[in-house]
């Protein structure tokens, strides 16, 4: 029984952490259609902000909810400004110069910061599970990617502000005929990308610590996470996280977290090949 | 005026070929020529991925996986075998091999250039993480342990087919490497001069039409990746038998950005750019980690995106331009 209750909090938080390090890549990538290749390195940035902010003495929770997000939030209005908008939609091309950005990241990180891990200890401490222990701040992780994912539902479902980020993102040209400035919206829907980055990153960064390479571990699952999920972005990643999230944690508990590792990226490109459209590409049509 | 640009392109490459094969050997050291057959190696694998890339328009993100693959294939073949003609045979063979069972993956479903990118780059990070799980006694193939992240260290050189007591290493290691690099570049421009390869380029510029006109897209891009995943396997064996050493980080998204840069800064959709804009490179990098003036990560990425930003058509394509209107300018008005 307290195995089981161990198992399924387990993962939970796998599922938890995924959708986490790929929702500001949902909003980029799914609903802009920007590939950012840099998506490591935000989250790389916000830990570090929260991690740096809390060494400084700064409070935990306004390190992590509020300077991390607000840091990365400015990254992103800067590379949307002199990079993204001047490439003009050039897929290939913002490949690379974000794949730029992010070793220019990681190598101004290192200059700066130096190769070495630094971390803050999770808060909360641990309960007991029987005879198992875990860690409370599982649970914080769990319950503030719950927080993140029905509040940017609810943002772009009911509020003003996410219809017309919605109706840009499904025809600009209508959008900008009827009065909406697309440019803006754009702009404003990448800096909120970036944040939510800002966001996962300092999240994780009690659990996982930062260094400056930390962000080429997060990428590929996020962005085979975001594909696989299709269309629509939101519901789409959350589907993915959760299959890949269930997958690559029970692959690893069975053997080793290596094999979980693997079996993630298995599943994904025989998901592609099976749906090449991604999840919601075929079901869950109408959903956001 | 094409085929005349063609003609001096076909003699400068000739006497660049020349130059690499004949005088460089005659007239240097043999530890600038051990030093310069790493740069070889290296264009040789900037090739496979300008061939697949600017030829075939399939951004790869695993020629580095076919380069580790090709290492690792001949690495334990030959510390098995001791004798180097069937493992280098193998180290172009199973990478062709997993690039025709990726390309079945990628392009019977025609995914888009995101999906291949990602597939592909997966691929790699799967050796990666595989590989380098792989330390300990237990993971051997034969007689060759694995390693995990320390890699495979004393791999035994190539040497003269039959003859395992007779090596080819350092000088003429470099000719011999030298020689491959003109095959290849000779070669694709020959495949590209063929029937096949003027398929190829209107697959590129417009695979609807050349759909239309009857050409089976999918089977063209998979002879695409194969024969450049074949290349790489073989840029691998050169630089595990090079070095004498093969190790998972040739699996890694640095070593892959590395591909990319060379073949953008030397020019898309040229074999030429792929060659210099790969020596190019590589000699600064290599400048700037002995001069430790800065982060080799911070002024490669830096380039990377300036480039992107101000110069998206490299260095050969660039120069080609200018060529064209000094000479428009000679002919005066017309």
């Amino acid at each position: 029984m307290d195995l089981a209750l161990v198992v399924g909090l387990h993962l939970m938080h796998a599922i938890a952490s995924l959708a986490l390090v790929s929702i500001g890549l949902a909003v980029i990538f799914g609903m802009l259609r920007v590939i950012n290749f840099a998506h490591g390195e935000f989250l790389m940035v916000g830990g570090y902000a929260f991690v740096l902010s809390a060494g400084a003495g700064v409070n935990l929770w306004l390190a992590m909810l509020v300077i991390a997000p607000a840091a990365v939030g400015m990254l992103g209005y800067l590379v949307e400004r002199l990079v993204i908008r001047r490439l003009q939609g050039d897929v290939i091309a913002t490949i690379l110069a974000t794949w730029g950005l992010s070793l220019f990241l990681v190598g101004l990180a290192a200059t700066v910061l130096g190769y070495h891990q630094q971390g803050v200890a999770p808060p909360f401490g641990t309960i007991e599970i029987g005879s198992y222990t875990i860690g409370i701040y599982t649970f914080f992780v769990i319950g503030i990617t719950v927080v993140v994912i029905l509040a940017l539902f609810a943002w772009l479902r009911w509020s003003r502000a996410g219809l017309l980020v919605r109706g840009t993102m499904q025809d600009g040209e209508l959008a900008a005929g009827l009065g909406a400035d697309t440019v803006r919206i754009r702009s404003a829907t990448f800096v909120l990308g970036s944040a939510l980055s800002g966001l996962a990153g300092a999240v994780l960064a009690p659990l996982a610590g930062v260094l400056p390479e930390i962000g080429a571990t997060y990428v590929v699952k996020a962005f085979i996470t975001v594909i696989s999920g299709g269309a629509t972005a939101l519901t789409g990643t959350t589907l993915a996280a959760a299959l890949f999230g269930l997958t690559s944690q029970a692959a690893a508990f069975l053997s080793r977290p290596v094999v979980g590792e693997v079996a993630l990226l298995v599943v994904a490109v025989v998901l592609l090949r099976v749906l090449p459209t991604g999840i919601t590409g075929r079901y869950f049509r109408k959903a956001l | 005026m094409n085929r005349l640009r063609d003609r001096a392109g076909l003699l400068a490459a000739g006497v660049a070929g020349a130059v690499l094969i004949v005088v460089i050997p005659a007239v240097t050291e043999v530890y600038v020529q051990f030093e310069l057959t790493l740069f070889l190696i290296f264009a040789i694998l900037a090739l496979s991925l300008a061939w697949v890339w600017g030829f075939g328009g399939i951004l790869s993100f695993g020629q580095s996986l076919f380069f580790g693959l090709g290492g690792y294939t001949f690495a334990v073949a030959v510390i098995n075998l001791g004798e180097s003609t069937l493992p280098v045979l193998l180290g172009i063979l199973v990478p062709a091999l997993l690039a025709g069972f990726l390309g079945y993956f990628l392009f019977w479903r025609r995914i888009s250039d995101v999906y291949l990118a990602v597939i592909t780059l997966a691929a790699s990070l799967i050796f990666y993480y595989l590989i380098g799980a792989s330390a300990g006694s237990q993971y051997r193939i034969g007689t060759a342990l694995l390693g995990g992240y320390n890699g495979i260290p004393s791999v035994p050189p190539i040497n003269v087919p039959g003859a395992p007591a007779q090596p080819v290493v350092y000088g003429d290691l470099y000719v011999l490497t030298a020689i491959v690099l003109a095959i290849v570049y000779g070669g694709l421009r020959w495949l590209l001069a063929t029937d096949f390869g003027r398929v190829v380029v209107a697959i590129r510029e417009n695979e609807e039409r050349a759909q239309l006109l009857g050409y089976d897209v999918r089977t063209r891009k998979l002879a695409i990746f194969v024969i450049g995943g074949g290349i790489a396997g073989l840029a691998g064996v050169l630089f595990a038998a090079w070095g004498a050493y093969v190790s998972p980080n040739v699996f890694s998204m640095t070593f892959t950005a590395q591909i990319i840069v060379w073949v953008l800064v030397g020019g898309l959709g040229t074999l030429s750019g792929a060659v210099i804009g790969c020596v190019l490179v590589q000699a600064v990098m290599t400048w700037l980690g002995e001069a430790k003036l800065a982060d080799t990560n911070l002024v490669l990425g830096a380039g990377f995106v300036v480039l992107v930003l101000f110069a998206r058509r490299g260095l050969v394509p660039g120069l080609r331009d200018l060529l064209a209107r000094i000479r428009r300018l000679g002919r005066g008005p017309r």
